[in-house]
């Protein structure tokens, strides 16, 4: 995964509060390989009816890569698959008061912002986003964003902000400390031997 | 020598860190991985990358998200069969331990851990699922993590997390009658916000709690996640060690004694401190059903639906919508309102008292609606049923199937037709969880029992009298 620290593009509301990941992905999508592309499953029962024709939706009517919305997004379950039809659709960042923390974690290990909003961004962007699609920039190394006459701050992890910009993989960072790791792994045993299974019928 | 006081997560924090990294990301030891069909991401990263299973000996499988409840032998649809293959492959390649359709064992992960004593006190567990917060009950950091965590602790053994906050829920009073651990849970989540806990470690404390049973207490650690809150738990006290005991896969012998010698020093110190403190009076909590698509949207069975022209600007919207997806005219009366079928089972309340507080409403009474009970794992369908209860649902019209997540998730087949109302003792209301269009409210099993018997959302308590509840 490669870091960033600017994007610009075009940013759509989502006006409503808690879009869980059930919305963000229906179920019966998730058993399909990746490597289909995860993008036509997004927010699929809100952007097509049962025939699949496209319905009056911002997702439908523009190409952003911004989503602007309501508080607790991604609330529900852990899919990362959520995270992958945003990535795969072609969102960057998410802006909103505040997100389902397991979904969060997801996005930033897939490269995508969750970018917190106070009040009054949130409502400023809202009011502006209600006439149309706008351009916002976002700043990721001073945690601001812009749009039009626009300029605020947004929050995120100073973890999750170095992890963005680096493009950090984890599973290379805990290699980095395989020896801790093995000597742990050691010391508990020896310490807390019913930590390990017991052998059935042993 | 003073120390400071410390809480129950403090303690299993300390006791699984591995590295502190300076920004206040710590690597955390895992000391159990439960894998399920939805896993295959992560099992594929892992191939790609040419990894192997760190720890397959700390890692468990179970068919549960896909596992049919019907016809097992022989699968129909092919994208669920090669789900479950996949699983079966993918924990033999590396040496799982995995309970797929066959096992006498197999059921939904959250409901076997336990039972299998995987689950212990004390431990650090994940699972690619958000319902982990269930095995918390125990007394352990019980978590859910996406695919790209899950290759993670399939690679390392290992999970970076920046420490939560913590959040004490103390329940004291006396529950009524009709009324337990989903009641409860609704009820806090109803009251702070489906991101009431967000950021939050929650444990859940006070003689409510000490009274509740081990299974109604993994209902309460499950729902921690409705709430917002990622991890949810309990301090062990005899209630677990007595339910632990001689689980296939729990310690025996010397090794329990020094086990329990340590689970019995978790319990958070009376005098440690809280980032928030909620203090709730069981006396005042009603059974609870949702009128939502969020499971904070609930109120007690006597209550109205909200009516949105009466609510905040900024609350109105929410509601409008959420009714109109519902299909419920705003004002009215929860109870009443007619459904079309049940759903008794799931992660949340599957487990053998669940399916008793449904069966002693449902016993010599017949249900006005199609429903199906789905025991949480194939040793509770056996107990069940050898206790009897499979009649009394058979005798009231409904059908009795095999263990999975069916049709909590929807991701098996079953699944509730568009426009359809279920009384569900699931976990979440969200809008085409249950499938495409459907509308679903969930309760307890009592509720959802006695939803069934009326034909309607209707209060439980007047249905129980005189019937003996265990």
């Amino acid at each position: 995964m490669s870091g960033w620290s600017h994007h610009t593009g075009l940013a759509a509301a989502l006006a409503s509060e808690n879009v869980d990941t059930d919305q963000l992905i229906p179920a019966r999508f998730m058993s399909a390989p990746r490597s289909e592309g995860y993008g036509r499953f997004l927010l699929h029962d809100a952007r097509f009816d049962e025939a699949g024709n496209a319905l009056d939706h911002p997702l439908n009517a523009a190409q952003p890569t911004i989503l602007v919305t309501g508080r607790n997004f991604g609330s529900g379950s852990s899919r990362e698959a959520a995270v992958y039809a945003l990535a795969d659709y072609g969102i960057r960042a998410v802006l909103a008061p505040s997100f389902g923390d397991i979904f969060a974690s997801n996005a930033v290990n897939n490269g995508l912002l969750p970018g917190r909003l106070d009040q009054a961004t949130h409502a400023a962007l809202m009011e502006r986003l209600g006439k149309g699609p706008a351009e916002i920039a976002i700043d990721l190394e001073r945690l601001r964003l812009a749009c039009g006459e626009l300029d605020a701050p947004f929050g995120l992890d100073p973890v999750w902000q170095t992890k963005l910009r680096n493009g950090w993989d984890d599973i290379d960072l805990a290699r980095q400390y395989a020896d801790e790791i093995a000597a742990f792994a050691n010391a508990r045993r020896a310490a807390a031997p019913w930590a390990w299974p017991a052998e059935e019928g042993g | 020598m003073s120390t400071t006081p410390r809480t129950l997560f403090d303690r299993l924090w300390s006791a699984h860190e591995i590295h502190a990294r300076g920004d206040g990301a710590s690597l955390l030891w895992v000391d159990r991985h439960l894998v399920h069909e939805g896993s295959h991401h992560a099992f594929r990263k892992l191939a790609e990358r040419g990894l192997s299973v760190a720890h397959p000996e700390l890692t468990f499988g179970v068919a549960d998200h896909y596992a049919p409840t019907r016809n097992r032998d022989r699968i129909a649809d092919p994208a669920i069969r090669r789900m479950i293959d996949t699983l079966m492959q993918n924990t033999e390649r590396h040496g799982i331990r995995c309970f797929g359709l066959r096992d006498p064992r197999q059921g939904i992960v959250h409901v076997v851990g336990p039972e299998e004593g995987i689950t212990l006190p004390g431990l650090v567990i994940n699972c690619g699922d958000s319902h982990t917060s269930t095995h918390g009950a125990f007394g352990s950091i019980a978590f859910g993590i996406g695919a790209t965590e899950v290759a993670h602790v399939l690679a390392t053994q290992t999970v970076w997390q920046t420490r939560p906050k913590s959040m004490r829920v103390t329940v004291e009073g006396k529950l009524g009658p009709g009324v337990g651990a989903k009641d409860i849970a609704l009820g806090w989540i109803a009251r702070l916000g489906a991101d009431g806990a967000r950021g939050h470690a929650i444990e859940y404390a006070g003689s409510v709690i000490r009274g509740l049973s081990m299974e109604g207490r993994l209902t309460l650690c499950n729902l921690s996640i409705e709430g917002g809150g990622r991890f949810g738990m309990i301090a062990p006290d005899e209630k677990t060690l007595a339910y632990l005991a001689g689980r296939p896969f729990a310690p025996r012998g010397e090794a329990w004694d020094r086990a329990v010698e340590g689970w019995r020093r978790l319990a958070s110190d009376p005098d440690a401190a809280f980032d928030r403190d909620v203090t709730i009076d069981a006396s005042e909590i009603a059974p609870i059903v949702t009128w939502g698509t969020s499971p904070e949207d609930a109120a007690p069975i006597t209550a109205n639906i909200p009516d949105p022209s009466q609510a905040e600007p900024e609350k109105a919207a929410k509601i409008r919508d959420a009714l109109d997806y519902m299909g419920l005219a705003p004002g009215r009366p929860l109870e009443g309102i007619p459904i079309d079928q049940i759903f008794i089972g799931s992660c949340t309340n599957a487990r053998i008292e669940d399916l008793r507080r449904a069966a002693a409403v449902l016993a010599g009474r017949r249900a006005k609606v199609p429903g199906m009970v789905s025991p949480g794992s194939m040793l509770v369908k056996a107990q069940a049923e050898q206790e009897g209860l499979d009649r009394i649902f058979t005798e009231a019209g409904l059908d009795w199937v095999d263990a999975g997540c069916s049709m909590c998730v929807g991701m098996n087949g079953d699944i509730v037709a568009p426009g359809k109302r279920c009384a569900s003792t699931t976990n979440r209301n969200f809008k085409g969880r249950q499938g495409r269009g459907a509308r679903t409210h969930l309760m307890s099993p009592a509720m959802v029992a006695a939803a069934a018997v009326a034909g309607a959302l209707t209060d439980v308590r007047p249905l129980l009298a005189g019937r003996v509840v265990a």
